[in-house]
């Protein structure tokens, strides 16, 4: 679907992306891994077209620079920092339907079930919006149209754990016939959700491998925890996941979607030394 | 393509019409008019003017010197901003043709640097006939004209800026120093000390002829004052080798036609380069 054949970014003398050869398929779900300045953007944007570069990127045999229009209409795009629109959120969304030849009605449903009320926001600008909600409506905007690749860049980063599950649901219904690259500086953030890891240093690519695919994108997990003493700092953690504790504080029961787990069992592992045990056990 | 196009504009009408310099530039002009109602221009009348035609001729001196400078560093300062910024990844990501996007945009800007100036003007005309003041339509037609040819121009000139300077910085330093250029190659401050060192007649006129602010405010002062004798030597000359209807069809067609070409020339540099 995608080929990347020998492509070199340069800046300012800096190569930043270096030789890069990568072939993408439908059914690709990757995480594009690699620390800052490893190149991950510039990839993204030469993907977009939006670099020129040496060697060749082809989408369906298309070029994205010359072809733009006809090879854009098959990406979706989140971009990690929104950008500062100060146009209407309804405008936005119209806007963004109109050039994509989607139907907004489809966007307002993705969004409400992220917990984003956009019709509520409608004549709000953009920029106005708190980060989880930009964040929740751009997504909206990718997952609301029809598009064979998927591009997203830190998607999840400012969702809370409600959002996540639906985005992990939502990107489940697409990951049999949209290809999708997931970029991010932390591999944790994103593992369960791929089935490819390709990881960039300096714009080189240093790793480029298939990984187990048995998590389930719509799984829940049943998730209980014991302390050994109260903590507020753990409390305060916990309960942005959404959990609830007993009274004397020291048992906190709550679920995690199934992608998510890495993630959370990262957070928790911050506060070890308090941990009596945990249970996580997947909904049937 | 029209239809990505007019979004882009409309996209781009709405983005400025709530950012701040636009409420700043709109106030400005309209502040103008205000001020001269308020200084009492239309009653006066001085070499034969109607209050009006007085109001009306002091109102483009004064746009002559704000308009472009305020078209300039607001648009380089909007787009390479916006690029900045992250709009240009985010919205370029979106299927839409670089033409349309970019000529798009380009006529979003104008729409709201023009109607602000052409609004203002109307204010006069309208404050002018309920004062019971003769409407010289002529007068009126080609100053709207040349307002728009002007606004064109300039704005033609930031999209080139826009898209030659990498940060906005960069841009806003280069529309500073090119307006700063063309202020100094005006008639009274130059060319009168180019004649009085002996400079040619034809290089005097030339450089009047290729400066757009020039060339507007001459045109402007033509309507009004038809021998020049307010403006400086280099007017005489161009009067002589022009003659009137020639000066004021430059007048339009050079800035509308510069404009355009430095916009042309903006996005062949911005489709061939990196975009955000």
């Amino acid at each position: 679907m995608i080929n990347i054949n020998n492509v070199s970014k340069i800046f300012r003398q800096t190569k930043v992306l270096d030789g890069i050869n990568l072939d993408i398929n439908k059914g690709d779900r990757i995480a594009l891994v690699g620390s800052n300045g490893s190149g991950k953007t510039t990839l993204i944007r030469c993907l977009l077209g939006e670099y020129i570069h040496e060697g060749e990127i082809l989408v369906n045999k298309l070029q994205p620079r010359q072809h733009r229009e006809e090879v854009l209409k098959q990406i979706s795009f989140v971009p990690q920092l929104p950008p500062p629109l100060r146009m209407p959120v309804g405008q936005l969304i119209h806007f963004s339907a109109e050039v994509c030849h989607s139907d907004p009605e489809k966007i307002y449903t993705v969004s409400e079930s992220l917990g984003l009320d956009a019709r509520k926001f409608k004549s709000q600008a953009f920029v106005k919006l708190s980060g989880g909600q930009k964040q929740k409506l751009l997504i909206s905007i990718a997952l609301g149209r029809d598009s064979k690749l998927l591009i997203m860049d830190e998607p999840a980063a400012n969702l809370d754990p409600e959002a996540r599950h639906s985005f992990f649901n939502l990107l489940a219904q697409k990951q049999h016939d949209t290809a999708m690259l997931i970029s991010s500086h932390r591999l944790d953030e994103v593992a369960a959700l791929v089935n490819r890891v390709i990881e960039l240093d300096q714009g080189k690519v240093i790793l480029n491998d298939q990984v187990a695919d048995q998590v389930d994108m719509e799984s829940i997990l049943d998730c209980e925890i014991q302390l050994t003493h109260a903590e507020p700092a753990f409390a305060k953690m916990i309960e942005e996941w959404g959990f609830i504790s007993s009274s004397d504080g020291m048992m906190w029961q709550g679920n995690v979607a199934g992608p998510d787990r890495l993630r959370f069992l990262g957070a928790v592992s911050r506060y070890s030394g308090i941990l009596n045990g945990i249970n996580m056990k997947e909904k049937s | 393509m029209s239809k990505h196009l007019l979004l882009t504009a409309l996209a781009d009408i709405n983005e400025s019409l709530r950012s701040r310099w636009f409420i700043i530039y709109t106030l400005i002009f309209g502040g103008i008019v205000v001020a001269l109602f308020i200084t009492g221009l239309t009653e006066s009348r001085i070499m034969g003017f109607t209050g009006l035609s007085r109001t009306l001729v002091t109102y483009l001196q004064i746009t002559m010197a704000i308009l472009p400078i305020f078209v300039l560093l607001t648009t380089v300062r909007s787009v390479a901003g916006d690029r900045e910024a992250g709009i240009f990844e985010y919205l370029l990501s979106l299927p839409i043709g670089l033409a349309s996007w970019y000529w798009g945009k380009i006529l979003g800007r104008f729409a709201v640097v023009f109607l602000p100036v052409f609004l203002a003007m109307m204010l006069a005309v309208v404050w002018g006939a309920l004062k019971g003041a003769e409407i010289p339509w002529g007068q009126v037609i080609i100053y709207t004209a040349m307002l728009l040819v002007l606004a064109w121009c300039f704005l033609g000139m930031g999209m080139l800026i826009s898209s030659l300077a990498r940060s906005s910085d960069v841009a806003q330093g280069a529309a500073f120093l090119t307006w700063l250029v063309l202020l100094l190659f005006l008639d009274l401050i130059l060319l009168g000390i180019m004649i009085s060192n002996g400079s040619s007649s034809e290089t005097v006129v030339l450089i009047a002829l290729v400066n757009p602010m020039q060339v507007f405010r001459t045109g402007a002062m033509m309507l009004f004052d038809p021998q020049l004798v307010l403006l400086g030597p280099s007017a005489w000359v161009i009067l002589d080798t022009f003659g009137r209807t020639g000066f004021l069809i430059w007048s339009l067609v050079y800035p509308a036609a510069l404009g355009t070409f430095c916009a042309w020339l903006g996005f062949v540099v911005f489709k061939r380069g990196d975009l955000p």
